[in-house]
């Protein structure tokens, strides 16, 4: 029986890692689709997010496998050596205390300052990408129970943080160019939400009192899931909104649509003429 | 509490006592059950009272696995009783799946872990573990039990004030302006000011704890006892009680400012020009991020509190267990003065997505980095106290090893979170809910289950039963790690926390049938409790009667009668040695494995002249 559990310590790490190792295959893992079926990150920062996980995962999995070993091994001495041989009297050895300090200290530190570009790049305003710099907002996305409400400037003009005359309205569908990093405003109209695009590798809460700049970059045409990672009352999960990232001029068509739209009074030409 | 406790027949057994106290078993059921200053009651009445509160907890968690698993469909058992009682439908509606949640986390953290570690086991085993015959403060301490039971009383209100399915829905953490604003949400009317109310008794409770447990410990070790002398449990709950007193002050004082902008409109949390639900603009000049500063300030700390005691138990057990001290003594103690000081700059890693100064993100993700360290080195410590050892495979030693396991895992996808920009990626996702699930109940848990097999003979007199704790650790480890590791994968899936339907969204709607195991091992696990609770019962009464010491442990409880009387001593103790000198040569002269830290130190010249006496 001493050696039964002994190898249960031993066996239900095994399979945690399996579960893990095939997380991939049996689509347990980042969100895929069709033409994404590895669950590849959509953006430039979300594949350096990615890099960064995978470098955690390896050494994560190292220390996994090697404290576990370590855990099971030792039952494992003890179950199989004769009870009449007494146990070791030791009160602990200074070296080895010294080492696994060290060791995991510069692990630690060095995981903590290869992070800190990519983390710049995404939330501290001068080192976003130039573009945004000189683009500017592109537009204002509010969060409201429970959709999301998109504003973009009046043709010709740009986004002001109170809405300007002409500003053209949406909710729940997101229009941003490909191929060149975009720029827009988060903000709340009631409680806290977050703005969250998982195959983006995006998310900033949207919090009341605050207007935060967030940008995004997708170099590839298609539609991208934008969802809700904030408690914000009953509704919290059907926040479903799409962001779709398409080529310059069918985001300009878009919007000259959606002005056609909105300015559009049910006065038929035809009526006009007579 | 209507237990009975067999206090009362060591009571009969040691008649020298009794009399010198004269009171001591002539109290009324009223002086000894309820309005109990002794110690010991007060921790049992804890361990029962959050025994069955951890049910509660359980069973609200079991209702959410149920919409997950099985979203809008009728409730099983719980379903026809809320059609009965409630006049609502048998499927769990958006807001009340949010009351679920948000209760089952409050139920669990402020009404099971928290007053299971500080109140259950820090009662009992304080005065006990360092020779005293009582807390510094008697009264103060059945107060803090007493303070219990309006908070409960709080949080029970809250389930239906307003309305049956308007129970307090905005999650543990009560975020505002959701929980600021009555309008917010169906909870966040009358039921979030009844939860709030719960949160600060809950609040003094601790505190009138803490106050007690520091004292005790600062003023009332019996002679011999040094610092350096005292177990890691006594150690931890010391820890425990300074970070309980310096961070607690924090939450109060947030909640009662959470509370005045509710009902007296001083938004200190609220900004201006809010429009909920169409009600009035709010008037503002506050900011929520207000809240989560102080809220976080207290709740990371906290997560120490829920976790440090159970450092300290799983350390003398795993000693005990092994039959070998403790590997590295002074660095388990610094390790959990670093994890406790450090615990106070790392809040802020709560917030990395929170819009707060992003120069804080990196600060927080450093100083997190920093908290690992400490914890890294208590895990080799463990492993190696267990290595070499004598190890005695029974359920104490079972659940120990399983706090340890868990532990790392919960520890290791730590470090993804504390990674600032990983953590915008999982950031209020499973995999958030896993790391913690791994630390507060694979970790915390399996220690207070490993520390009940283990001081129940010193609590009734009686050994639980050691097959039935094998199956109970089984299966619930077993069903522990089947709901909660997958959750790892469905964060890495990116399925957000608290949602009531993630099938809604397309890239979500695969998780299903991964969602639909993770229940049936909750099941699994919620239903092999019973077995604890069954084993406690049963061996209350019927169990094995023993002696002081049945496990051969060294600290000075072990010298007391089982269970202790009024007084908790027969022979006012004096501490000799540190509380592991397991297989020492001492321990070796007196012929066995152990040696209490009461014992007077054999002479060892004689005992060394004898032996080779022998040998020629």
């Amino acid at each position: 029986m001493k050696k039964f559990w002994a190898l249960f310590f031993f066996f239900w790490p095994a399979v945690a890692f399996w579960s893990c190792w095939i997380a991939r295959s049996r689509g347990w893992w980042f969100p895929a689709s069709e033409d994404n079926p590895l669950g590849l990150a959509m953006s430039p920062l979300g594949q350096q997010i990615d890099g960064l996980f995978y470098l955690i995962l390896g050494i994560v999995a190292v220390v996994f496998v090697g404290t576990q070993f370590a855990l099971g091994y030792a039952l494992w001495m003890s179950a199989t050596k004769e009870d009449s041989k007494p146990a070791h009297y030791s009160h602990g050895s200074h070296s080895l205390e010294l080492i696994w300090t060290i060791v995991p200290a510069f692990v630690l530190v060095f995981i903590a300052l290869y992070q800190m570009n990519v983390w710049a790049e995404f939330r501290v305003q001068s080192y976003f990408p130039n573009e945004t710099k000189e683009d500017g907002p592109k537009l204002e996305v509010t969060a409201r129970q429970f959709e999301w409400r998109m504003r973009y400037p009046a043709p010709g003009q740009v986004l002001s943080n109170q809405p300007q005359a002409g500003d053209l309205y949406a909710v729940n569908e997101m229009h941003v160019q490909t191929g060149r990093p975009v720029k827009f405003n988060l903000r709340t109209g009631d409680v806290q939400h977050a703005f969250f695009a998982p195959q983006l590798r995006v998310k900033q809460d949207a919090v009341a009192g605050l207007i935060i700049p967030v940008w995004l970059e997708v170099p590839k045409a298609g539609k991208y899931d934008l969802v809700c990672a904030e408690l914000c009352g009953w509704g919290h999960y059907k926040m479903r909104a799409t962001i779709v990232a398409e080529p310059k001029e069918k985001v300009e068509e878009y919007l000259r649509n959606l002005e056609q739209e909105q300015n559009f009074d049910g006065v038929a030409p035809a009526a006009a003429e007579e | 509490m209507a237990t009975v406790s067999p206090a009362i027949e060591s009571h009969s057994d040691d008649h020298s006592h009794g009399n010198d106290h004269g009171h001591g078993h002539q109290q009324s059921f009223f002086y000894t059950y309820l309005w109990s200053t002794d110690h010991k009651m007060i921790g049992k009445q804890f361990l029962i009272t959050t025994m069955i509160m951890m049910m509660v907890g359980g069973a609200l968690a079991l209702a959410v696995r149920w919409q997950l698993a099985f979203p809008w469909q009728n409730m099983p058992v719980l379903g026809p009783v809320f059609k009965l009682f409630l006049g609502e439908g048998g499927q769990i509606s958006p807001e009340f799946y949010t009351m679920l949640f948000t209760m089952h986390a409050s139920v669990m953290i402020f009404l099971v872990i928290i007053p299971i570690l500080a109140g259950a086991f820090g009662n009992f085993l304080i005065p006990l573990q360092i020779g005293a015959d009582d807390m510094a403060f008697p009264v103060l301490n059945a107060l803090s039990y007493w303070f219990m039971w309006p908070a409960i009383a709080c949080f029970g209100t809250s389930f239906f004030v307003g309305g049956a399915t308007a129970g307090p829905a905005g999650g543990w953490t009560s975020y505002p302006l959701l929980s600021a604003l009555q309008e917010a949400a169906p909870g966040s009317g009358a039921a979030q000011t009844f939860w709030l109310m719960g949160l600060t008794l809950v609040g003094v409770s601790s505190m009138m704890g803490s106050v007690n447990y520091m004292t005790t410990i600062i003023n009332m070790r019996a002679p011999g006892m040094t610092l350096f002398r005292m177990p890691l449990t006594i150690w931890s709950m010391f820890i425990t009680a300074i970070l309980q007193a310096f961070a607690l002050p924090v939450l109060t004082a947030a909640g009662f400012m959470l509370l005045t902008d509710r009902i007296m409109g001083t938004c200190f949390f609220v900004p201006a020009g809010i429009v909920v639900n169409n009600a009035a603009p709010t008037i503002g000049g506050g900011q929520p991020l207000l809240w989560q500063h102080l809220f976080w300030f207290y709740s990371h700390p906290a997560v120490y509190i829920m976790l440090l005691p159970a450092m300290g138990m799983v350390s003398d057990m795993l000693s005990c267990m092994s039959r070998k001290p403790v590997f590295g003594y002074k660095p388990m103690v610094y390790s959990m003065a670093a994890i406790a000081g450090l615990g106070f700059i790392v809040w802020g890693h709560h917030m990395f997505t929170s819009g707060m100064n992003p120069a804080l993100g990196m600060t927080f993700m450093t100083s997190t980095m920093m908290i690992a360290l400490p914890s890294a080195i208590k895990t080799f410590n463990w492993i190696g106290t267990i290595w070499g050892g004598n190890v005695k495979f029974n359920s104490v030693m079972l659940n120990c090893s399983g706090f340890v396991a868990m532990f790392i895992v919960g520890g290791l996808s730590g470090i993804f979170m504390a990674a600032v920009p990983v953590d915008i990626y999982f950031h209020d996702t499973y995999f958030i809910v896993a790391h913690f699930h791994y630390v507060l109940f694979g970790s915390t848990l399996f220690g207070v289950f490993a520390g009940i097999t283990f001081w129940f003979p010193k609590m009734f007199g009686r050994l639980m039963n050691d097959t039935v704790a094998k199956w109970h650790f089984a299966l619930t480890f077993i069903g522990f790690n089947g709901t909660f590791f997958p959750m790892h994968l469905l964060g890495i899936s990116g399925m957000p926390r608290r949602y009531a339907d993630p099938y809604l969204h397309p890239y979500l709607e695969h998780l299903l049938p991964m969602n639909q195991f993770i229940t049936c091992s909750a099941i699994l696990m919620g239903f092999a409790q019973f077995l604890l609770l069954g084993n406690f019962l049963y061996s209350m009464y019927r169990g094995e009667k023993c002696g002081r010491n049945p496990w051969g442990a060294n600290g000075l409880e072990w010298s007391a009668p089982s269970p202790p009387g009024h007084g908790n001593f027969d022979v006012p103790p004096v501490c000799y040695r540190g509380p592991y000198e397991y297989s020492s040569p001492e321990a070796g002269a007196l012929n066995q494995d152990f040696i209490l830290q009461t014992e007077v130190p054999p002479d060892m010249s004689k005992i060394a002249t004898a032996e080779t006496a022998a040998t020629a």
